[in-house]
């Protein structure tokens, strides 16, 4: 992307440094070198308004900041400054942040928040989750030619995944999900590392011939509501795992607007999965019980399947290969 | 704390050696992967927090941040309950819910801390505020590191402070990092960050973070004037942490560090210098030294002991403590 546009920058600490965000930018950098790269003092909210002014000077800024949690900082900058400007200046601010949703091994309250909800709330962001690799490379560059301000939230866990990723240049379009494993029994709405739970849930199901539709959403505002519609249409059940705390989040708004346009089609009330509504311990113990996993979402299968399909679900077995946490909850 | 001179200064070198007793020994067992939150190291800068903490009395209080296991130790609190919270116990200071980043003890006085940089300086700076509303004869010490007078609301606090005379001591770690970055990519004028406050009028001081005793003259000076209406104090100590900026391994292992400059830190080692002085004033003998790191290793053994033995949190305490 810097070598096809070379009004692209990237600003963020440690931004001439290879480990800075996970070793995602080094490669970069020691073919732009800090030309391209700027090394930030820790100030996030400046940074957010340096950002915004650089894009409206014509260049296209990367910020990357090592936690969602240190965005708070910025939230000003991002959504009285940036997210309005188009609106009252007609002039758009293309700038990027990229995030990432720290867990496990004691982050704690401060680093492991996941608060996409709060940026989809203001009407002139984007916001972008990729779950896999192909769409982390796609979603980017997408992310960067939209000439809006997008903030693209990485989730920790995804970044030891391994996927195909085409070499080149590509884009994955902004506000468009995807079908990730169609079905007709439920519909799974699965955002960012929630994938990766929903495609293991959805494995041990196929074993009791309970078949799962999984959408990846990919972006979250503007979210692609049309394609979840289209799904419950035709499952009438609807389960949503998300990243971040049930209460008051993005699961809340697609239940609402399921519930809203598609309500007719709905044989059972819909299921959210979520975190519990409390900030992150820090001992790995109540990170086990704070964090959803696969049983949690078959749990909440059974609990909106019809009897004879809830009731397959009481002698299922697990093979080690396809369970993660699964430890058989019945 | 504020003990005779003879008591003092032995205090202060026990402490120092307690601290770079407690990070060895967290530092060498890591790799037993039973810590399991980010531990940020302080060794090299102990002379900071051990300096400033004997100026201060038991009703004085502290906010720190993330590198906090010195603060903790040197303001008095309790090393069981330290281990624990590092390694996730029920009995950790707080609960296991904070981890290594978020330890406090409110009992001693140390108050709480914060993970995100710069989070403590204006909590710290409207505790002041309400010490001295209310009439208070307490001083608040709030400790930050150099990156943090890089955010905004350092500037905010300074004015803030300065403007209502606030009882606060601002206590500047500068070891020139943030993570791996050097102080020169980050910040213009970087010799002069304790120039900044002297703008709002604060009485400012550059000093040699690592000579302990220097730490708490100029500390002793500033809980004074605060304590007479005086005002703020920022005092910044230059000096050196020897680990990573998180982990067990030195800096110099990643390549990100010279291990000349890690080296040349080494030398300048608060306790080590602290110890000579000490033996050349006759006010410790080699006996003495001996004795207080066996008394010490025992301690540290006990808190590593009682924390493997507790338990970890159970599951009802997910959802505590979090509304009143």
């Amino acid at each position: 992307m810097m070598g096809k546009d070379g009004k692209v920058i990237v600003m963020g600490q440690s931004a001439e440094q290879p480990e800075a965000m996970f070793g995602t930018i080094y490669p970069a950098y020691k073919r732009f070198s800090h030309k391209r790269f700027f090394e930030m003092p820790l100030s996030e909210a400046g940074i957010t308004g340096w950002g915004t002014g650089a894009a409206l000077s014509g260049l296209k800024p990367v910020m990357t900041h090592h936690r969602d949690d240190f965005l708070l900082l910025a939230l000003d900058q991002m959504a009285n400054h940036a997210a309005k400007w188009s609106y009252i200046h007609r002039n758009p601010v293309n700038w990027t942040i990229r995030a990432i949703i720290g867990r496990g091994w004691g982050q704690g309250p401060q680093h492991s928040q996941s608060l996409q909800a709060i940026f989809a709330h203001f009407p002139g962001l984007k916001v972008v989750m990729p779950a896999t690799p192909c769409d982390a490379k796609g979603l980017l560059i997408s992310a960067i030619l939209d000439p809006n301000p997008v903030i693209v939230i990485e989730h920790r866990r995804l970044y030891d995944t391994i996927g195909n990723v085409p070499a080149g240049f590509y884009k994955v379009p902004l506000g468009k999900a995807k079908v990730v494993r169609k079905g007709s029994d439920l519909t799974m709405v699965a955002i960012s590392e929630m994938l990766l739970e929903a495609g293991i849930a959805a494995k041990v199901l196929h074993n009791v011939e309970i078949e799962v539709e999984i959408i990846d959403p990919r972006t979250i505002q503007p979210l692609d509501k049309n394609t979840i519609l289209k799904s419950v249409e035709k499952t009438g059940r609807l389960i949503i795992c998300d990243t971040g705390c049930k209460d008051f989040g993005v699961s809340a708004e697609i239940a609402a607007s399921v519930a809203e346009d598609a309500f007719g089609y709905l044989k059972s009330p819909i299921k959210r999965i979520g975190l519990p509504f409390g900030p992150t311990p820090a001992s790995y113990q109540l990170e086990n019980y704070y964090y959803p996993g696969v049983a949690d979402i078959i749990k909440a299968v059974a609990e909106i399947l019809p009897k004879d399909q809830a009731g397959k679900l009481r002698n299922l077995t697990a093979s080690e290969a396809e369970m993660s946490k699964f430890i058989g909850i019945f | 704390m504020r003990l005779n001179s003879k008591k003092n200064l032995i205090w202060m070198y026990k402490t120092m050696v307690k601290i770079r007793l407690f990070e060895n020994e967290i530092s060498r067992r890591w790799p037993e992967q039973e810590m399991r939150s980010p531990p940020h190291m302080c060794t090299g800068q102990e002379a900071i927090a051990v300096g400033v903490c004997a100026s201060l009395r038991a009703v004085d209080q502290v906010i720190g941040y993330y590198r906090g296991h010195g603060y903790y130790l040197a303001k008095g609190g309790d090393p069981k309950a330290l281990m624990a919270e590092l390694y996730c116990k029920q009995t950790g200071s707080n609960g296991g819910k904070g981890g290594s980043m978020l330890i406090s003890s409110p009992k001693v006085g140390y108050l709480g801390s914060s993970a995100i940089v710069a989070g403590g300086i204006p909590i710290a700076t409207g505790l002041a505020f309400g010490n001295q509303i209310q009439n208070f004869k307490k001083v608040v010490v709030c400790f930050l590191g150099d990156a943090a007078t890089e955010e905004g609301v350092f500037y905010e606090s300074l004015n803030f402070a300065a403007l209502k005379k606030l009882p606060i001591i601002y206590v500047c770690e500068n070891n020139g990092y943030a993570v791996t970055t050097h102080i020169k990519f980050r910040r213009a004028n970087p010799e002069k960050i304790s120039e900044i406050p002297k703008a709002f009028g604060i009485p400012a001081y550059k000093i040699d973070g690592n000579d302990v005793e220097e730490v708490y003259r100029i500390t002793g000076k500033a809980v004074n004037l605060a304590l007479n209406g005086g005002g703020p104090t920022f005092i910044e100590g230059v000096t050196y942490r020897w680990y990573l900026h998180v982990g067990n391994k030195l800096d110099s292992t990643t390549g990100l560090r010279t291990q000349k400059e890690l080296e040349t830190w080494m030398k300048k080692d608060p306790i080590k210098r602290f110890e000579k002085q000490l033996l050349k004033n006759k006010a410790l003998t080699l006996k003495d030294i001996t004795d207080i790191k066996v008394r010490i290793d025992k301690l540290v053994a006990d808190a590593f002991t009682y924390a493997k033995a507790s338990s970890l949190p159970a599951r009802g305490e997910l959802l505590t403590n979090i509304y009143a």
